[in-house]
């Protein structure tokens, strides 16, 4: 077994409203970030995963999105793995 | 497919043959879409209408009946009460975060469309059981997402209910219910008037969301292109406290300044609705510029813009001269402010593309409410009744571990809820209703008099499955019951019907029953039906839900001098049942019954009326004199199950003699018209002297004090052990772990 | 004549209302101030309530601390002008950096709306001027960010400096050194996650909070304000 670390970028799909990411773009111009726009807020979580290979360890992370870190109803994951670690 | 899309927007043959002969031709996609989604079971009730107009509408105080966003009463001193409740079944059931917290923002929007400010949420639900992970899941994301959306939109949530049924397992119950105050004189209602008026749209930019039925439309222009068609897909709403926050701040400012002839919420339907009813209610027509909506998401047409439920979005009637105010208060409160309407003399509703740009769709705009269609659905009495009726239910009782398994302490809900925002709050959640001192910011009571409201939501979908119209009228009497046991008089009822499929004639029966419950026991109680909202198709598992009315009783307190008597007992005191005389409990559709035997079946207690009417004006001025010290009705679980939850909120034990050997009736049996209450022993006499002019019975059962609950020849508990069962249950069963 | 209190309104402040009819229940003034304002006006003391300012989106209070009144209330405090932030007004004030340290979500991972008992720690603030040290208060809790979180050096500094000025007995939300709330060195700067306008009638429970709010009352009635920056 080799362990892989996992990167989930956790967004709201495409068209679901998304009242945080609209309330802080709607902050920006009177902070003097004129040029910043389309912000979506989401969720990130670092884990580790124990796996065979790199595909194994993605089978298994995106079980885990799809099962437990998000409700597919209305938000999308994104699985970046790192690895093999060398821990 | 042209020829069958009216089908695949859920309207029948005959439905789009009325809408041919209304029109006067055939109607094009868009008029389709309007008529399908105003005509749907959700905005028409054409399966309950028939049925809904049994009920007693009409009554002292009542300023608005039913039809409108909400029921008004004037609850005296130029302050009048909006009442209302809704389901938000389905969604929650998709995405219970998002679906509860849209709900808590729909309800909202009911009230102050009425120019009341909100003050009071309640929220009954229903679960499947716990031990079922989805349905913690469900349970879970639903309480969160009351909470996370009803304190920050800043209004308290001061009560409801939390039940679980296996019935509910893929099908929740969000009811809802919200209630606000307003000056009589700022009452307002959802109509256009005016020739030459505008509609202005307030609030968020509209989405793809909610577009559920008529989704259909979407694949009628197949592009092939998979992303696009991706987007296309209806959107679960979001809810966005926010943006409601100050929608409900620059409404209510608006109606301060008489800025607005009307007002409408965007709910179900969406701007379909909102244009169409407030229009055909003014007995005028409008013109929308459906170009003029501001959108969230491109590439939207016309049918996506007009049924879009996307939240927190108004639609106010304005006059030409207010336009500049409308916009600059909607400015300060940073709330989107669009003209997107005209008011006409045409009584149609024409959707235009740009002011003088194609007309879209032009229908009368009355078609689509009156003209809906209006069903008496075949109803049949179930054949499992006669069974059902003639299964009595199990005598065996453990009764100490019985009771330990009935007992649960809600607490761990509500403290996740504001329940004290405006300083109204006098008795909080979990008592037998919330009480509240009659007032909001800027809302005050002219004649100076400390006027309270009471609140109370109720169900009990055991009992309405035993006899939907019994059990419905035994709901009413206790809800009633609830609100005089923190010393109010009853004065008004919303309901809300969550019931299954009304094509199956076994729920149509239900429902029409459980109507007919309902209406005897108004009437027999004086409390007028104000406002409701009836939830069908509500099947879990391929089996209908048991009928589950639930309903929200107003009362009102003219004079709150002090605080009502707790949910407790005080060492010392002798402990009273007061009861209607002959009042049997039974475990029948008891609460006991269902949780510790599984079982489901038999016969009802009946209600004495004209006694139960004597026992609520007698409990509701007990109350307010102030003399008993601990007042509780006895409700589900029955008698030893009312006892105990007094003696842990109060931390005080009781020995109570219920006979030699007591038997499951006794102790866990179920009836209405029964009060328990802690009085001290030198006002025991008076109390019962009273009861008993009131043609009550109030008998000594024992007294209150130590730190153990003992009924002899049943059980004999600890009170510290019973009080940890009774704190753990819930969060026990539905805490992630780790949770405090 | 009366103190004068100014309570600032965020787009999604909610307990302003309650605030100001609590201190007028007290004998003082009070006055609503818009968060686009530059000027406080006459105000003798200010009040950052609680809510959800602009949603507590990103998170409670970053948002708020960039609005115009802000500056004003900063230059107000640096002037010896007493400013109390209640909940999510704390919240505020942490983000301001007018206060030490932040507030991370409860412990237990969910709101709590609840009574709280409290321990006055110090009579050297303006939200306890004149409280005896030890008073035990119960005060009702509402938040989800409530928890006190600080690094080791402040806490420590907090502590020396007697600026700790609540503590919880018990601590219902894990806050660092069961901490509710502190306040500047000066003492006229002061942060709580308890709302003592929830407690000031006896119909809706406990008065204790009418002990805090009455010592801001003679605080800001006797507080030099002056003209410049110390």
């Amino acid at each position: 077994m080799t362990r892989f670390e996992a990167l989930v970028e956790v967004q709201l799909r495409a068209g679901i409203s998304d009242p945080q990411g609209a309330t802080i773009e709607k902050a920006l111009p009177a902070l003097g970030f004129a040029g910043v726009s389309e912000v979506r807020s989401g969720k990130a979580f670092r884990l580790a995963v124990e796996a065979t290979d790199e595909e194994a360890a993605r089978q298994q992370v995106d079980d885990l999105c799809r099962r437990f870190l998000t409700n597919p109803v209305i938000e999308d994951s994104a699985v970046t793995i790192f690895g093999p670690s060398c821990s | 497919m042209d020829v069958d899309i009216h089908r695949a927007l859920g309207l029948t043959d005959e439905e789009a043959e009325s809408i041919e002969r209304l029109l006067g031709r055939a109607p094009n996609h868009l008029e389709l879409a309007l008529y399908a989604v105003m005509w749907s079971e959700h905005c028409s009730y054409k399966s309950s209408r028939i049925h809904l107009k049994r009920l007693p509408t009409e009554g002292e105080g009542v300023l608005v009946g039913p039809g409108e966003n909400a029921g008004v009463i004037d609850a005296g001193g130029g302050v009048a009460v909006a009442l209302r409740i809704e389901s938000h079944n389905h969604p929650s059931a998709i995405e219970p975060y998002q679906g509860a917290a849209t709900g808590v923002g729909g309800i909202l929007r009911d009230i102050f469309t009425m120019g009341a400010r909100p003050i009071a949420i309640m929220d009954p639900l229903r679960f499947g059981p716990p031990s079922d992970p989805r349905s913690r899941w469900i349970a879970s994301g639903v309480i969160s997402g009351i909470s996370g959306y009803g304190n920050s939109v800043g209004v308290p949530t001061v009560g409801g209910e939390i039940v679980f049924d296996e019935c509910y397992a893929d099908n929740p119950l969000v009811n809802v219910l919200c209630c606000g105050v307003l000056p009589v004189d700022r009452l307002v209602l959802g109509r256009a008037t005016g020739l030459g008026n505008l509609a202005v749209l307030l609030g968020s930019a509209t989405g793809r969301d909610g577009i559920g039925g008529v989704s259909v439309l979407a694949s009628a222009g197949f592009t092939g292109d998979e992303e696009i068609e991706a987007a296309k897909r209806p959107n679960v709403q979001v809810g966005d406290p926010y943006e409601e926050k100050r929608l409900i701040e620059a409404c209510l400012q608006l109606l301060d300044e008489a800025l607005v002839v009307g007002i409408q919420d965007l709910g179900g339907a969406g701007l379909a609705c909102a244009t169409s009813e407030t229009a055909s209610r003014g007995g005028v027509g409008m013109d929308v510029d459906v170009t003029a909506v501001p959108r969230r998401e491109p590439g939207m047409e016309a049918w996506e813009v007009m049924t879009s439920e996307s939240q927190e979005r108004m639609l106010a009637i304005v006059t030409p001269e207010h336009v500049e105010r409308v916009l600059e208060v909607c400015s300060k409160w940073e709330v989107r402010a669009t003209v997107i309407g005209r008011v006409t003399d045409s009584g149609r509703l024409r959707i235009l593309e740009g002011w003088d740009g194609e007309v879209l769709a032009d229908v009368a705009a009355s078609t689509l409410h009156e003209d809906a269609p209006l069903y008496d659905r075949p109803r049949r009495r179930p054949e499992e009744a006669d069974r059902l009726s003639q299964d009595l239910p199990p005598t065996e009782t453990d009764p100490g571990a019985d009771l330990l398994r009935l007992i649960r302490d809600p607490s761990w809900v509500y403290r996740q809820y504001d329940h004290q925002l405006f300083l109204n709050t006098v008795v909080a959640p979990g008592a037998d209703a919330a009480l509240l001192r009659l007032r909001g910011p800027g809302v005050v009571p002219k004649d100076g008099r400390s006027r309270a409201i009471a609140l109370s939501t109720d169900g009990n979908q055991r009992w309405c499955a035993l006899d939907p119209r019994l059990g419905t009228s035994l709901t009413v009497a206790e809800s009633a019951l609830n609100v005089a046991c923190v010393g109010a008089r009853p004065v008004a009822l919303v309901n809300c019907l969550n019931f299954g499929n009304p094509e199956h004639p076994e729920v149509m029966w239900q429902l029409s029953e459980a109507i007919d419950g309902m209406a005897e026991a108004c009437r027999a109680l004086s409390i007028p039906v104000i406002g409701g909202n009836v939830s069908l198709y509500n099947e879990s598992r391929g089996r209908d839900i048991h009928p589950t009315p639930v309903v929200g009783t107003l009362g009102l307190v003219d004079d709150l001098e002090r605080r009502p008597p707790v949910v407790g007992l005080t060492a010392g005191d002798d402990i009273l049942l007061v009861q209607a005389p002959g009042t049997a409990p039974r475990c029948d559709g008891s609460r006991w019954a269902a949780e510790v035997h599984h079982h489901l079946g038999g016969r009802l207690a009946v209600a004495d009326w004209a006694a139960h009417s004597r026992l609520i004006a007698w409990v509701a001025a007990e109350v307010s004199s102030g003399r008993p010290n601990g007042i509780h009705d006895v409700s589900d679980g029955g008698l030893a199950v009312a006892l105990s939850e007094m003696a842990v909120a109060s931390q005080v034990g009781y020995q109570v003699d219920l006979g030699e050997a007591p038997s499951a009736a006794d102790l866990f049996g179920e009836a209405p018209s029964r009060v328990v209450l802690s009085v001290s022993p030198p006002e025991r006499a008076a109390v019962q002297a009273g009861a008993a002019a009131a043609g009550l019975e109030a008998t000594v059962i024992g007294r209150a004090g130590r730190d153990r609950l003992v009924v002899p020849g049943a059980y004999d508990l600890p009170l510290a052990d019973v009080t940890r069962v009774w704190q753990e249950a819930l969060p026990g069963s539905l805490a992630l772990p780790g949770d405090a | 004549m009366s103190a004068l209190i100014g309570v600032v309104l965020f787009p999604g402040t909610n307990c302003e209302y309650d605030v100001i009819e609590a201190i007028e229940a007290l004998g003082a003034r009070g006055q609503l101030i818009w968060h686009g304002d530059s000027s406080l006006g006459a105000c003798d003391a200010v009040v950052l309530p609680g809510g959800f300012a602009h949603g507590d989106y990103l998170r409670p209070g970053a948002i708020a601390r960039f609005s115009p009144v802000m500056a004003a209330v900063e230059d107000f405090a640096r002037r010896g002008g007493p400013v109390v932030g209640i909940c999510n007004g704390f919240q505020v004030l942490t983000e301001a950096h007018m206060l030490p340290g932040a507030l991370q979500k409860n412990r237990g991972l969910t709101f709590l709306c609840q009574p709280a008992e409290l321990e006055v720690v110090t009579s050297r603030s303006a939200l306890t001027d004149g409280v005896e040290v030890g008073t035990r208060l119960t005060v009702p809790i509402n938040h989800f960010e409530g928890n006190y979180t600080c690094d080791e050096r402040t806490l420590t500094q907090l502590r020396d400096e007697d600026r700790v000025i609540l503590r919880y007995r018990p601590n219902p939300n894990g806050s660092v050194g069961d901490i509710a709330g502190i306040t500047n060195q000066e003492g006229n700067v002061v942060g709580l996650m308890p709302h003592p306008e929830r407690a000031v009638d006896p119909l809706t429970g406990s008065t204790d909070g009418a002990v805090l709010l009455s010592a801001l009352i003679r605080y800001a009635s006797r507080a030099v304000v002056t003209a410049t920056a110390r």
